[in-house]
């Protein structure tokens, strides 16, 4: 509200009145419901994060070694030489200290996410991860060697989830 | 202006279900094939622009445009997905071309509904959220309540659409990429399950995975790329109103519509007379000859008659859908106006195999984007 004007005639409308019913309104809860086939390359990767490793293919045109892995080279056009096995340790190419959630509600404990350029792998590429063992963002560092923690293989799915976070190689 | 043509084509064929690829893989097969069929280009440095048609809801995906670059050699090229029809894309296209900025340009387009665990919910989103979904029901009962008066207005008949399954499914036998071929009587149409009364199951559509490339290129390029190419004479589409509650329930007017504009282009006057075969929208059974009517091919209350005579056939006078329309290939959520278009070039090739239509010059494709929409689109080919 304007800081000059302090009253405006009328009922203000708050965000309980649409909830409540009193504003006109209709509700509607979409059933929209997935199952995307992983596919020929993130069939691989998927695989190997429940073996506990990660999987990247290789183009031999480009020389890369490319980590998510893909059926085929998007520089160079062509289906890709073979995948390998890359390391799961790399270091921070960039992060975030996200307080607040998916819903916009804050959170107490932030998320850290972070870029890792995984060993192995072609410069620029890597995993999309959180970072965990970290009592304090600040100690993060650019550049910062990190290793993945996995879940007890029994516990393992095929799925990103299967590391549980990266931690710091060295204690911070 | 540049005259516009099509100069590659590349398919995956058309499947129930595609457990075993990504649909990105997917996307890179098509791709792949139309590059090489037109001249094999490499789209690293010989395609200008690339389209890609999808819908961000069908995929699952918000901002779908982000996810395409790679796989159609498109990555630091320029892009942008259509959100329409196939047939809309090739509009797109051909008016890039038409500018005169692009000579070369790539067109998408991909479905692969066995994603969908709630396609039919996904659907209904399209529905009216104020209005027609809090009164449930699976939405194509539109269709039920659009062929009920468009019989009743034409005098077209429920053994007439029956006989458009029988001859769309048969035709789509000896097509490799259809999904839903089949030798079945008008007796099993008439016989199976209603669904959405007058339509049974079998005047259904069954989705259907695949995808399509297409390569186009200014007629200063087109003779290097392909020594047969495929000319788009004329393109039009057209939205009618949204509102179910006061469409038209009879005639498929965005047809009609899309149609007059696209002909106008192409020069052509009498669609039933200088058009040699079409590939129509037949998402419903009575929609094939809800199109034919709408594009002229015929008189109004024709469509049907002109099947029960056999004129529609593959050995026909005016073929309709000899690729099996989306009753034999399957329906391919947006890119069904691309197996459409697909089919005419093929035939107007000459490289339709064992369906190849004798003496071809001139074929219609037309798109419907499906149920509850009023929103159509047309393109004329040629060969010469
Ligand atoms: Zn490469």
């Amino acid at each position: 509200m304007s800081e000059k004007i302090k009253h405006f005639p009328g009922e203000q409308v708050k965000n309980i009145d649409v909830k409540e019913g009193r504003i006109p309104a209709v509700r509607h809860r979409p059933n929209a419901k997935y199952l995307w086939s992983a596919g020929i390359a993130m069939s691989r990767f998927l695989e190997g994060l429940k073996k506990g490793k990660i999987v990247g293919a290789t183009c031999k045109k480009c020389g890369r070694i490319m980590v998510p892995p893909r059926a085929f080279c998007e520089q160079c056009f062509k289906p890709v030489d073979g995948y390998v096995n890359i390391k799961d340790t790399g270091t921070i190419n960039t992060y975030s200290v996200s307080y607040v959630a998916g819903d916009a509600s804050r959170i107490k404990e932030p998320i850290l996410v972070a870029i890792i350029d995984l060993d192995g792998a072609s410069e620029g590429m890597g995993i999309l991860h959180i970072l965990g063992e970290i009592d304090d963002w600040k100690q993060i560092k650019f550049g910062m060697k990190v290793k993945a923690v996995w879940k007890p293989s029994e516990e393992r799915t095929g799925s990103i989830k299967d590391i549980k976070y990266f931690r710091p190689l060295q204690e911070v | 202006m540049s005259d516009v043509a099509i100069v590659g084509v590349g398919c995956t064929g058309f499947k129930s279900v595609t457990p075993d690829v990504s649909y990105k893989e997917m996307m890179f097969e098509a791709a792949t094939r139309a590059y090489q069929d037109a001249g094999n280009i490499s789209p690293r440095k010989d395609i200008d622009a690339f389209i890609s048609v999808a819908e961000d809801y069908w995929e699952g995906i918000s901002i779908f445009d982000e996810f395409v670059p790679d796989q159609l050699g498109a990555v630091m090229g320029h892009l942008f997905t259509i959100c329409g029809d196939s047939i809309i894309g090739l509009s797109t296209a051909y008016m890039l071309i038409k500018t005169g900025y692009f000579d070369v340009v790539a067109l998408e387009s991909h479905g692969k509904p066995s994603d969908l665990l709630t396609l039919y919910d996904v659907v209904s989103f399209a529905m009216d959220p104020v209005l027609n979904r809090p009164l449930g029901g699976h939405p194509f009962y539109v269709g039920g309540m659009e062929m009920n008066r468009f019989l009743c207005e034409t005098g077209n008949t429920k053994e007439q659409c029956a006989m458009v399954v029988a001859k769309n499914k048969g035709n789509a036998l000896p097509n490799p990429y259809a999904a839903y071929g089949a030798d079945i009587e008008v007796e099993d149409v008439l016989c199976s399950n209603p669904y959405f009364y007058p339509l049974n199951r079998l005047d259904i559509s069954q989705p259907a995975d695949g995808g399509i490339v297409l390569v186009l290129a200014s007629s200063e390029v087109a003779h290097k790329l392909n020594d047969n190419p495929i000319w788009v004479r004329g393109v039009g589409w057209i939205c009618e109103t949204p509102s179910l509650e006061t469409r038209c329930w009879s005639e498929a007017i965005y047809a009609r519509m899309a149609a007059q504009m696209a002909y106008k282009k192409a020069g052509i006057n009498t669609p039933s007379r200088e058009v040699d075969f079409a590939e129509v929208d037949d998402m419903f059974s009575y929609k094939e000859l809800q199109h034919m009517e709408a594009l002229r091919l015929c008189g109004k209350g024709q469509a049907g008659k002109l099947t029960e005579e056999g004129v529609t056939r593959i050995d026909g006078d005016l073929p309709i859908n000899p690729s099996g329309g989306m009753l034999g290939m399957g329906w391919p959520l947006e890119a069904s106006g691309m197996q459409r278009l697909l089919e005419v070039v093929l035939q107007l090739r000459g490289e339709a195999g064992s369906r190849q239509l004798p003496d071809v010059e001139v074929g219609v494709a037309q798109s419907w984007r499906g149920v509850p929409t009023t929103t159509g689109a047309v393109a004329v080919l040629s060969n010469c």
